[in-house]
């Protein structure tokens, strides 16, 4: 029996995929090309990350995945808040819970501007 | 003309040889219905099996056209929705069926609970049937994603997440239902063989043991009935009954048409990994009132984590569903259990309200 069920078995466990190695990204997009109180998506690796440029210029850059169940966030230019639309969770631009169900904040990165190129890194 | 009949009394004595479908013949006719004022429920059933007839037919045509990948499963339904010809029709048909078919199982599942048909002798079949909505779920769940469009892309996530929240086990879990650390294509060919063939296949199974017992115990009276003195009387199930039946199945086919006609499947919008999920994002009907309850957990209960405690309520109140009659001792015993009865109308009561919240409140504050 457990000759038939253990193959079965572990077929359909998926093969252990490595890690994204992504510490550093370039973005494709240009500092000039995010405005104030404005978000944007991008790839850090496999994993969506938010880059926020604050309405004092400032750009800071966060996980995108919710806390909460993993949803993708997105920046309410409205409330000045990170947000995840599918259970109303809001952050603030530390990343941290300001409302709604998410259990922890959001990983925060490093934003480096370098001439024309923005370059995130997560932190030590 | 006598000709045709010897023919076909040599057709029926062939068949009679070979499967001897007489002894249905006389099961069929053995058979009665009781008649009371709760008949009208043991129709439910039926209706939900004609749906899920109605979802293999469509199902099997979907297939024609299907191509299970990230990269083409969207843009193989648009063309089934645009260029081949009824297409548009056959998803519609297959997409509302499934939602009928779930809300009949609902009502199925509710009224055997309040007129307590899930006494024992009858409780395998209840057993079973909890098997079959369970098993009915998972093919609204799976099949949901299989269009890849933004709304199943974030339904999905949310849904699988939802495996990863139990301690240790969790990421494991995640894994086996992802098919990998995210949702991606894999996760969509894992669904699609769930979807066509393991849950098929399940339900085949369980839904023969469930038809089985409800053959073999017949239709339960409800104890309220029993207590006035029993049924007014017995119908033949064959041909009364079944042609009952029938009526009933030509009105779902009616409301099935008019509502795929009238209200066809949208398709939305291609799902986009590194797109925020939309605001206003819902699940199908039959989940919204466990994502309204998530949506208003805080972020800790007593220290624990307020999905978690959000889950495992869920998974407490399935496990008290599916242990009714071993947990109903009064009703066992064909004693009033109103305490059952409340818990039953405060679950119904909970669902409507919570599906109504979720469709109207606003979900930006």
């Amino acid at each position: 029996m457990a000759a038939v069920l253990y193959p079965a078995g572990r077929y359909i466990v998926p093969p252990k995929a490595g890690e994204s190695a992504a510490g550093t990204v370039t973005l494709p997009f240009a500092p000039d090309e995010i405005r104030e109180n404005e978000g944007k998506i991008f790839k850090f690796g496999s994993r969506p990350g938010i880059l926020v440029r604050l309405a004092t210029g400032e750009l800071r850059a966060f996980s995108a995945a919710c806390t909460h169940l993993g949803c993708i966030v997105q920046y309410r230019p409205d409330v000045g808040h990170i947000w995840c639309a599918c259970h109303n969770g809001h952050f603030d631009l530390n990343g941290h819970v300001v409302q709604g169900p998410p259990p922890e904040g959001l990983e925060t990165y490093v934003v480096n501007v370098r001439g024309d190129q923005i370059v995130v890194s997560k932190g030590a | 003309m006598a000709r045709i009949q010897t023919w076909l009394a040599d057709a029926a004595a062939w068949l009679e040889d070979r499967i001897g479908y007489s002894g249905l013949q006389k099961l069929a006719q053995k058979k009665d219905v009781p008649v009371h004022r709760h008949t009208i429920w043991y129709y439910l059933g039926g209706m939900t099996l004609f749906l899920f007839i109605v979802q293999i037919a469509t199902g099997i045509l979907l297939l024609f056209y299907y191509r299970p990948s990230a990269e083409e499963a969207f843009e193989s339904v648009q063309f089934l929705m645009a260029e081949v010809k009824f297409g548009w029709l056959v998803r519609s048909i297959h997409s509302w069926a499934a939602n009928l078919m779930i809300f009949t199982l609902f009502l199925h599942l509710f009224s055997v609970l309040l007129v307590k048909a899930y006494r024992p002798p009858r409780d395998l079949t209840w057993f079973s049937g909890v098997g079959l909505l369970g098993l009915a779920m998972a093919f609204g769940f799976t099949g949901y994603l299989l269009p890849w469009n933004e709304l199943a892309y974030f339904a999905t996530r949310v849904g699988t997440e939802i495996t990863g929240v139990f301690p240790v086990v969790g990421d494991f879990f995640l894994s086996v239902a992802r098919g990998g650390e995210d949702v991606t294509g894999a996760t969509l060919t894992r669904f699609y063989a769930i979807h066509v063939a393991v849950l098929p296949g399940a339900t085949l199974v369980i839904l023969g043991l469930h038809l089985f017992l409800v053959q073999k115990h017949g239709m339960s009276v409800p104890p309220s009935v029993e207590q006035e003195g029993g049924a007014r009387g017995v119908m033949p199930f064959f041909p009364n009954f079944l042609l009952r039946d029938l009526v009933g199945w030509l009105t779902a086919l009616a409301i099935l048409a008019a509502l795929a006609a009238f209200i066809p499947a949208e398709l939305g919008q291609k799902a986009d990994p590194f797109a925020p999920a939309p605001a206003g994002i819902k699940p199908e009907w039959y989940f919204m009132f466990m994502f309204q309850t998530l949506k208003y957990l805080p972020s800790h209960i007593l220290g624990i984590e307020g999905e978690l405690v959000g889950v495992l309520g869920f998974a407490v109140a399935g496990l008290f569903l599916l242990l009714v009659p071993v947990l109903d001792r009064r009703g066992a015993r064909g004693e009033s259990s109103k305490v059952f009865t409340w818990i039953i109308i405060g679950a119904i009561v909970y669902i409507l309200v919570l599906t109504y919240l979720g469709y109207t409140a606003n979900p930006t504050v």
